[in-house]
C-alpha cells in the first residue's frame, strides 16, 4: 500500500452473478487531492463508489482507508472514519430545517447522548452553543446562513446540491466523495459548483473524488483523472493526458 | 436571542427543569383538592392517554417507525405494577404506600422498556407496514399470554388493584414524559431521531447509526406506556386483558396522527380532545361510536397534515 495516500483500492473486483460490474480496479487517492472518477453510463462509477462507502462489498480484491480496511464496515463507521459522501438525487431530510440538517451531522464528534440531553446540565448547554457556532460558521461561509430556518426541501435546487455538501462536511471528512454533482445543473451553475469545489479542498485542506460523467467539469478542476469503462480502469492521469487518450477519446466516442 | 430561535425548548438547567418541577408540583397541589368523581376519573384518563400518545410519538412521529404495539406495552406495565402492589402492598405500613406505587411503577416501566427492546431489535430489519405487522403481532401475543396466565387473574382479569393513582401522580409523570420526550428530541444528539425518519440512507451516512436510535426510541416509548399501564391498573382497579387488544393501539396511534406526527404538543392537544369526544357523545348513546369515527373521518379528511399543525416548520 502507497504510504502517502488515504484511500488505497487494490485489485478491487466486485461480481453480481454473472455480471462483473468492476474488475480488478486500482486506485490510490492521496490527501488533498481533487481526482476525478468518469466513464460512459454503466461503466461502473457508482458502483465504484458504492464499494468505497462500504454499500457493497468488493468479491475480490480490498479497499484501505487511512491504513483500515473498509470491508465490513457499515456506513456510519467509515463516516466516522473520514469518508463522506453526497448522493446523485439529493437526500436531504425533508422535515428539518437547513439548520438542524447540518446539526444532525455533527453529533458523530460528539460524546453527548440521551443522558446529557435528558440532564441539560451546563455541559450541555455548552455543547450546543459550540455546535450552533460550528454550523453556522458552516452555513456563513456557504451563504446559507440566511436560510437557516427554512425546511431543506423548499429550497432551490443549486442550494440543495449546496446544503448536502455543507451537511458532509459538518461531518469533518478527510475525504469527500461527490455522487455527480453536477447532474441537472445549468453551465451557470456547473460553473459555479466548479469554483466551489476548488474551494472547498483549499479551504477545508480534504480529498475530493468526484464522480461525474460531465467532461467539462472534471476536466475543469480535478488534477488526476481516472477513466472507467466496461468496469475496467482504461486511463488515469491528467486531464491533458486523458483528453489525448485514444482509448478515452474511443470509449466516449466510438472507434470507426 | 439567537438561542433563544434555536431551541423551542430552554436548554439551559434554569429552563426546562424548572417547568417539569413547577408542573410536578403544580400537578400534586392540584390533586389535594376535592373534585366530582366522574370529572376526576376523566382528568385521570386525560393524563394517562398523554403519556401514552406523546411516548408513541416519540416512535411512530418522530423516529418514524410505525408501530401498533404501544397497548402491548402498556399491558406489560400495568399487569407488572399491579401484581406487584397486589403481592407486596398489605406488608408495607400506610405512609410508606406512595413510595411502593413508585416503585410499582418503575418497575411496570422497566419491564416495558425490556419489552420495548425485545421488539425494537428485530424489528429493526423491517420498515413501515412490516414493521407495523410484527408489532401488532407482538400486542396480540402479550393479549394472549395474558389471558392464558392464572398468576395474575387469565381471562377473568386481576381484581382488587389498590387505588393508589391520584391527580397529581398521573400529571406529575405526563408532565415528565413531556419533558423527557421533548427534551431528547430537541437536542443535537436528538436531530438523529428526525433524522433516520426523514432518510435512513442519509443518516447513516452522515454518521448517524439508525439501529441505535430506534432501539432507543422503542425503548424510551415503551417504557412510558408501561407507566401508563401502571396508573392506569391503580385507577380502574381492575384489568381485563380485552382492554389492551389491539383497538387500544389503534386509538393511541390516532392521537399521533391526529395531533400531527412528530409534534409533542399537537399530540398532547389530540390526546386531550379525543378522550373528551366520546364522554361528550354520551348522549347520543348506541351511536356514541359511530359519531365518533365519523368524527375522526371527516378530521383526518379537512386536515391530513394533522389537527393542530400549521406553518411549515416540522419536527420542533
Amino acid at each position: 500500500m502507497n504510504a502517502t495516500s488515504i484511500l488505497s483500492v487494490r485489485n478491487a473486483t466486485i461480481r453480481f452473478g454473472g455480471l462483473t460490474a468492476v474488475s480488478e480496479l486500482n486506485l490510490e487517492i492521496r490527501p488533498q487531492e481533487l481526482i476525478g472518477l468518469i466513464g460512459p453510463n454503466g461503466a461502473g462509477k457508482t458502483t465504484a463508489f458504492n464499494l468505497i462507502t462500504g454499500v457493497y462489498q468488493p468479491t475480490e480484491g480490498e479497499i484501505h482507508f487511512a491504513g483500515q480496511p473498509v470491508a465490513a464496515k457499515r456506513p456510519h463507521h467509515l463516516t466516522k472514519m473520514g469518508i463522506a459522501r453526497t448522493f446523485q438525487n439529493i437526500r436531504l431530510f425533508g422535515s428539518l430545517s437547513v439548520f438542524d440538517n447540518v446539526r444532525a451531522a455533527t453529533q458523530l464528534h460528539r460524546s453527548h447522548g440521551v443522558r446529557t440531553a435528558l440532564w441539560r446540565g451546563a455541559s450541555f448547554a455548552k455543547a450546543e452553543a459550540e455546535v450552533e457556532r460550528e454550523v453556522l460558521d458552516l452555513l456563513e461561509i456557504f451563504d446559507l446562513a440566511r436560510l437557516r430556518d427554512e425546511e431543506a426541501t423548499c429550497l432551490p435546487y443549486g442550494d440543495q446540491r449546496r446544503l448536502e455538501i455543507v451537511r458532509a462536511l459538518a461531518t469533518k471528512p478527510k475525504l469527500l466523495l461527490l455522487d455527480e454533482p453536477a447532474a441537472g445543473m445549468n453551465p451557470t451553475e456547473k460553473a459555479e459548483l466548479m469554483r466551489l469545489i476548488g474551494f472547498i479542498r483549499d479551504k477545508f485542506g480534504i480529498a475530493i473524488m468526484l464522480v461525474e460523467h460531465d467532461m467539462k467539469v472534471v476536466m475543469g478542476i480535478c488534477e488526476r483523472i481516472a477513466v472507467l469503462e466496461y468496469g475496467k480502469k482504461i486511463a488515469e492521469g491528467t486531464p491533458e493526458e486523458i483528453r489525448k487518450d485514444p482509448k478515452v477519446i474511443a470509449a466516449y466516442l466510438g472507434t470507426e | 436571542m439567537a438561542a433563544d430561535l434555536k431551541f423551542p425548548f430552554p436548554a439551559s438547567l434554569n429552563g426546562a427543569k424548572r417547568w417539569l418541577l413547577v408542573a410536578v408540583v403544580l400537578s400534586f397541589l392540584l390533586s389535594l383538592g376535592h373534585y366530582n368523581r366522574y370529572y376526576l376519573g376523566v382528568t385521570i384518563d386525560i393524563g394517562i392517554n398523554i403519556i401514552l400518545a406523546v411516548s408513541l410519538n416519540l416512535i411512530n412521529g418522530y423516529t418514524g417507525q410505525f408501530s401498533l404495539g404501544h397497548a402491548g406495552f402498556m399491558a406489560v406495565g400495568a399487569y407488572t405494577a399491579a401484581k406487584f402492589s397486589l403481592v407486596f402492598a398489605p406488608g408495607v405500613p400506610e405512609p410508606l404506600r406512595p413510595l411502593l406505587f413508585l416503585v410499582a411503577l418503575l418497575l411496570g416501566g422497566a419491564v416495558a422498556a425490556i419489552a420495548g427492546l425485545a421488539v425494537g431489535v428485530p424489528s429493526l430489519r423491517l420498515k413501515g407496514d412490516y414493521l407495523a405487522i410484527v408489532t401488532l403481532g407482538f400486542g396480540e401475543i402479550i393479549r394472549v399470554i395474558v389471558q392464558n396466565m392464572e398468576a395474575v387473574g387469565a381471562a377473568s382479569g386481576l381484581k382488587g388493584i389498590p387505588k393508589y393513582t391520584t391527580l397529581g401522580w398521573t400529571f406529575a409523570l405526563a408532565s415528565a414524559t413531556v419533558y423527557v420526550v421533548v427534551s431528547l428530541v430537541n437536542s443535537t444528539y436528538g436531530r438523529g431521531f428526525v433524522a433516520v425518519k426523514d432518510d435512513e440512507v442519509a443518516a447513516s451516512s452522515m454518521g448517524i447509526n439508525p439501529v441505535r436510535y430506534k432501539v432507543t426510541a422503542f425503548v424510551v416509548g415503551a417504557f412510558f406506556a408501561g407507566i401508563a399501564g401502571g396508573l392506569y391498573a391503580h385507577h380502574k382497579q381492575f384489568l381485563s386483558p380485552t382492554g389492551f387488544d389491539f383497538l387500544k393501539s389503534i386509538d393511541i396511534v390516532v392521537m399521533v396522527i391526529l395531533g400531527g406526527m412528530g409534534r409533542t404538543a399537537s399530540v398532547v392537544v389530540a390526546a386531550v380532545v379525543l378522550t373528551l369526544l366520546p364522554e361528550f357523545l354520551r348522549q347520543f348513546a348506541d351511536y356514541r361510536m359511530i359519531i365518533y369515527a365519523l368524527l375522526i373521518i371527516g378530521l383526518m379528511m379537512a386536515r391530513p397534515q394533522g389537527l393542530f399543525t400549521f406553518g411549515r416548520r416540522a419536527a420542533a
